[in-house]
């Protein structure tokens, strides 16, 4: 307590529309030489917070005090000015430049004002022209003759001056551009002076390295020496730890620790425990928007930080009843799924999923949630393992009904159709529509093939082998719906293949646009409008509804409810509960614990793209799973190691 | 015989030297402006007012100033041309129009108003004033090859040389080139790093415009000698080809555009008796090299020979 205070912030709220609340009435403050933590869930402020002190947002209520002095940061620019820098999860970066072009990309012009350096050039060769003048006059009244060789020189003197003058002063323009040019603008110099903040803090970085030739670590090294150079004493990082490996993780750890010996306060924002308590100083926790307590990391621990960031369970009446006969839908066996930079996102994962059940998937947003659910949707390449989709015996076929009579025929001779008490159907002399409506009214079973696996098929191909697999992805607009277009049209993405036509049949996505507006409540001027337009909980329950309509066997939702409020997202944990009820089996990713826990029936654990445990979501605490979230990739290992 | 040939390239290449100058600089702020034919048209418009213009205000063709003659035009295609360059940036930055849309009107637009306004112009004396514009360094009726080769062209062969080189400077190596780099690379970045998007991107693609403009003139006056033709906007897509053979390089533009321009005058150099289809295969061979060069360029896809990432796509703060 004994360092001075960097940054206070005061009464600090912030509102997003009507209803979102980021941040709410937070005081806390930032010491000189330290490094503080800010520990949170997803969605409970931190970056919306740090970004108040980067200038990108501005808050609604509040002060910023900094240094002792009150702040206002309206723009990047200004949180410079106060020596505030912060990095982005998402690097600001020139792919083409090399290290050194992009960290004085941006720099200052250097002052050159046309208009100052005429007055003074004037002045100056005014001067000159006046004393070469008195001294002709001098001359002249100290009797020396006109036209003599002195006097001549002394003309010629003046007309020198003149002619300079004209020279100098008519080429401002130019100097000034030249400047601003600044030939060289790599110069041996300026290299030395990155050179050296890359050397105070023990970097590793060559400086004339393109961007794109780098890894995340060395970019990520690039921002914090840009930041640098621009001689902030604040730094902000957005969970710098996020897209490292453990090895440079500890290289940035020993470079923070550097900064803070040279005075530099730094602000990182996380949700690892295990970080928390190895780098910082202190730790501020935030807690939906609100700041729930600053403690010094040496007084506290894992568990009690836990309880601060996920706080007591909130009752959320959503409606829950029993999951009735849940029967296996599909079987995810050691499956592994990789990112684009090739490293393993969903990491040898195995469950099931049952119909009639809704599972919920929680982990810190990235941690293999998106790229798990693109795998089992045919989305992503599936490296390894199986996903094993189980057809029950009792639904109705539908690959049946595109299939010739004589296909049908060949069908029932290898033995697909049974009668109910089991006998073998002989399909002699009946027509196709006359054995569609008898399956139909099931008085004739059909069989098909219960196991079918789904990996390496497209979506299409999983759609063709009449699986109903439905996708709610995270990115509506731009993976699950077209903004471009109407939300008729939006719905026959779906259906626009049936049928024979070369005309595409709008009157059914019509009919199902409007059911959905309807029943969903969407508010929208027509039916014809783009979906861009909608806010964003309209957009999501067309997207839902589309989804539904199609009665999928399998649903899957990631984050269906993020950017809604509070009556969208009831609306959407109900339609998830009614697909319960039909027998579907619910996949449901949120971010939200206390939504996870109401609306789950199994709730599975993801953390660093591994599964850290599948647990019951009625008698499992936030707690525990707050702590399985968090844990650490070695000790979940170490436990599996230990299991086994 | 081969000196002649190698003359009358460099000559030629003049024209799409301005032009894929003007369109490199425009293309590396970002800006993909397929208006270059139509500004070329436009430029070669405003060249032919200003020596209109100049005509009229002299008595008679012998008090005429050589100086003044294709300084005056130059001016005027300057004009022209950034007018057609503040067109196409108020279009594709402040109303945020598609830039291959806005590019294929203003082409259609300037070859257009141009020839009708062009044709319609007394050209006069014109010829007189197309003298000053060829006259170079020597005059001689005879140059050795050395003159032939560096010294007989007119100012305009010049100026596009020193022009072409002057951008490539600039870009590589200077602090406003780092800037333009970068708002055509990455806009986003360079807004957060402080550079005003909306200003490079107006001035670069006004400025580039500008050169081109002038491509457009020296083919009516100097190539051409003072007629209206319209062929311009054919040279104008083979500027649009340049850029793209010289990976976005001015400097390198020069040589690609002595290149191009050998190939196109070949056919008056070769004889092929009867089969005069070669000679238009000939010509035909700029546009398939362009292809290659493409197709080559994104196989090995090096990075540095790739496009400005930013290329064709307009920029606003708000949309991330």
């Amino acid at each position: 307590m004994d360092k001075p205070i960097a940054i206070e912030l005061k009464h600090i709220t912030k509102t997003f529309g009507a209803k979102v609340v980021a941040n709410k009435d937070v005081t806390m403050d930032l010491r000189k030489g330290e490094i503080l933590s800010i520990l949170g869930e997803n969605g409970s402020g931190k970056t919306t917070l740090m970004n108040m002190l980067a200038g990108i947002y501005y808050p609604d209520e509040g002060k910023i005090f900094v240094n002792g002095e009150e702040a206002t940061i309206k723009n990047p620019k200004d949180a410079f000015r106060y020596k505030i820098g912060m990095i982005h999860q998402h690097f600001k970066l020139v792919d083409v430049f090399t290290a050194a072009d992009n960290v004085i990309l941006g720099e200052k012009m250097p002052e050159y004002s046309v208009r100052k350096e005429y007055s003074r050039l004037q002045k100056k060769y005014s001067e000159q022209f006046r004393e070469i003048r008195s001294q002709e006059k001098d001359y002249i009244e100290k009797g020396g003759k006109r036209f003599s060789k002195e006097h001549d020189d002394l003309i010629r003197k003046e007309a020198r001056i003149v002619t300079r003058a004209a020279i100098h002063m008519g080429s401002l323009g130019w100097i000034k551009l030249w400047k601003h040019a600044k030939f060289n603008h790599l110069s041996r110099y300026r290299v030395q002076t990155l050179q050296k903040i890359v050397d105070t803090y023990g970097f590793e970085l060559d400086l004339s390295k393109k961007i794109y030739e780098m890894s995340v670590s060395e970019k990520q090294t690039v921002e914090i020496i840009k930041v640098l150079y621009r001689g902030a004493d604040v730094l902000i990082l957005d969970e710098p730890t996020a897209v490292l490996t453990p090895q440079e993780i500890k290289k940035l750890f020993d470079v923070l620790r550097k900064m803070r010996e040279n005075g530099k306060s730094i602000v990182i924002i996380t949700h690892k425990l295990n970080e928390v308590m190895e780098i910082s100083d202190r730790v501020a926790v935030l807690r939906k928007g609100e700041h729930i307590a600053t403690v010094l990391t040496s007084e506290t621990n894992e568990k009690q930080l836990t309880e601060m960031m996920v706080g007591k369970k909130v009752d959320l009446n959503i409606d829950r009843k029993d999951p009735v006969d849940p029967k296996p839908r599909l079987f995810i066996s050691h499956m592994t799924v990789l990112n684009k930079d090739g490293r393993r996102a969903v990491d040898d994962v195995s469950f099931t999923i049952n119909g009639g059940e809704i599972l919920g998937i929680a982990g810190i947003s990235g941690n293999g949630q998106k790229e798990l659910l693109e795998g089992i949707a045919g989305l992503q390449k599936v490296q390894n393992g199986e996903v094993i989709f189980h057809n029950p015996k009792k639904d109705k076929p539908v690959t049946f009904y595109h299939k010739s009579l004589k296909k049908i025929k060949a069908m029932a001779e290898e033995g697909f159709f049974h009668y109910p008490n089991g006998e073998k159907v002989d399909l002699k002399g009946k027509k196709k529509k006359e054995i569609v409506r008898l399956v139909n009214e099931e008085q004739i079973l059909f069989y098909e093939d219960e196991i079918i696996n789904l990996k390496h098929k497209s979506p299409r191909e999983i759609q063709q082998l009449g699986i109903k697999l439905s996708f709610v992805p995270e990115d509506r607009l731009n993976m699950g719906l077209v903004g471009n277009m109407s939300i008729v049209d939006n719905m026959a993405l779906r259906s626009y293949r049936k049928g024979r036509s070369i005309f595409v049949n709008k009157k059914k996505p019509k009919s199902l646009a409007d059911k959905v507006i309807q029943e969903l409540e969407v508010v929208t001027p027509s039916d014809m409008t783009p979906v861009r337009r909608l806010s964003g909980g309209n957009v999501q329950k067309v997207l839902v509804g589309r989804e539904i309509s199609s009665s999928p066997k399998v649903l899957m939702a990631a984050y269906p409810v993020r950017g809604l409020d509070i009556n969208s997202s009831y609306l959407i944990y109900n339609l998830l509960n009614r697909q319960k009820e039909k027998n579907v089996a619910v996949v449901f990713v949120g971010e939200d614990l206390d939504v996870l826990l109401a609306l789950s029936d199994r709730i599975l654990v993801l953390s660093g793209g591994k599964v850290a445990g599948i647990v019951d979501a009625r008698s499992v605490t936030k707690e525990e799973v707050g702590l399985m979230m968090t844990k650490k990739q070695e000790e979940t290992e170490k436990e599996e190691t230990e299991n086994a | 015989m081969f000196i002649s040939f190698l003359h009358n390239a460099i000559r030629f290449s003049t024209i799409f030297m301005y032009g894929s100058t003007g369109e490199t600089l425009t293309e590396r702020s970002g800006h993909l402006n397929l208006g270059t034919p139509g500004t070329m048209c436009l430029g070669a418009l405003g060249g032919f007012l200003g020596v209109r213009i100049y005509l009229d205000s002299v008595a008679s063709s012998g008090q005429m100033n050589g100086f003044l003659a294709v300084f005056i035009p130059i001016l005027f295609a300057l004009l022209f041309g950034a007018c057609a360059g503040l067109l196409y940036s108020f279009f594709t930055v402040t109303l945020r129009c598609n830039q291959n849309v806005t590019g294929l009107t203003l082409t259609t637009f300037g070859i257009g108003l141009s020839n009708f306004v062009g044709s319609s112009i007394n050209n006069t004396g014109f010829s007189a004033v197309s003298i000053f514009f060829r006259t170079g360094f020597v005059t001689k009726t005879n140059p050795n090859a050395f003159e032939n080769l560096f010294l007989t062209y007119g100012a305009l062969v010049y100026l596009a040389i020193i022009l072409a080189i002057a951008v490539a400077v600039i870009l590589r190596h200077t602090r406003i080139g780092l800037n333009v780099r970068a708002v055509g690379e990455n806009p986003a970045t360079a807004d957060a790093a402080g550079i005003n998007v909306t200003a490079y991107r107006y001035v670069s693609t006004i400025i580039g415009s500008a050169i081109s403009g002038l491509g457009g003139l020296f083919y009516i006056m100097d190539y051409i000698g003072g007629n209206w033709q319209y062929a311009i906007d054919a040279f104008g897509w083979l500027a649009v080809a340049l850029v793209i053979f010289t990976i976005w390089q001015s400097d390198l533009g020069i040589l690609g555009a002595i290149l191009f321009g050998a190939l196109y005058v070949a056919p008056n150099y070769i004889n092929t008796g009867t089969a005069g289809y070669i000679k238009e295969l000939i010509k035909m061979l700029p546009y398939i090299i362009t292809i290659v060069v493409l197709i080559i360029t994104s196989i090995f896809g090096s990075r540095k020979a790739q496009p400005p990432a930013g290329l064709g796509l307009n920029y606003f703060r708000e949309e991330r």
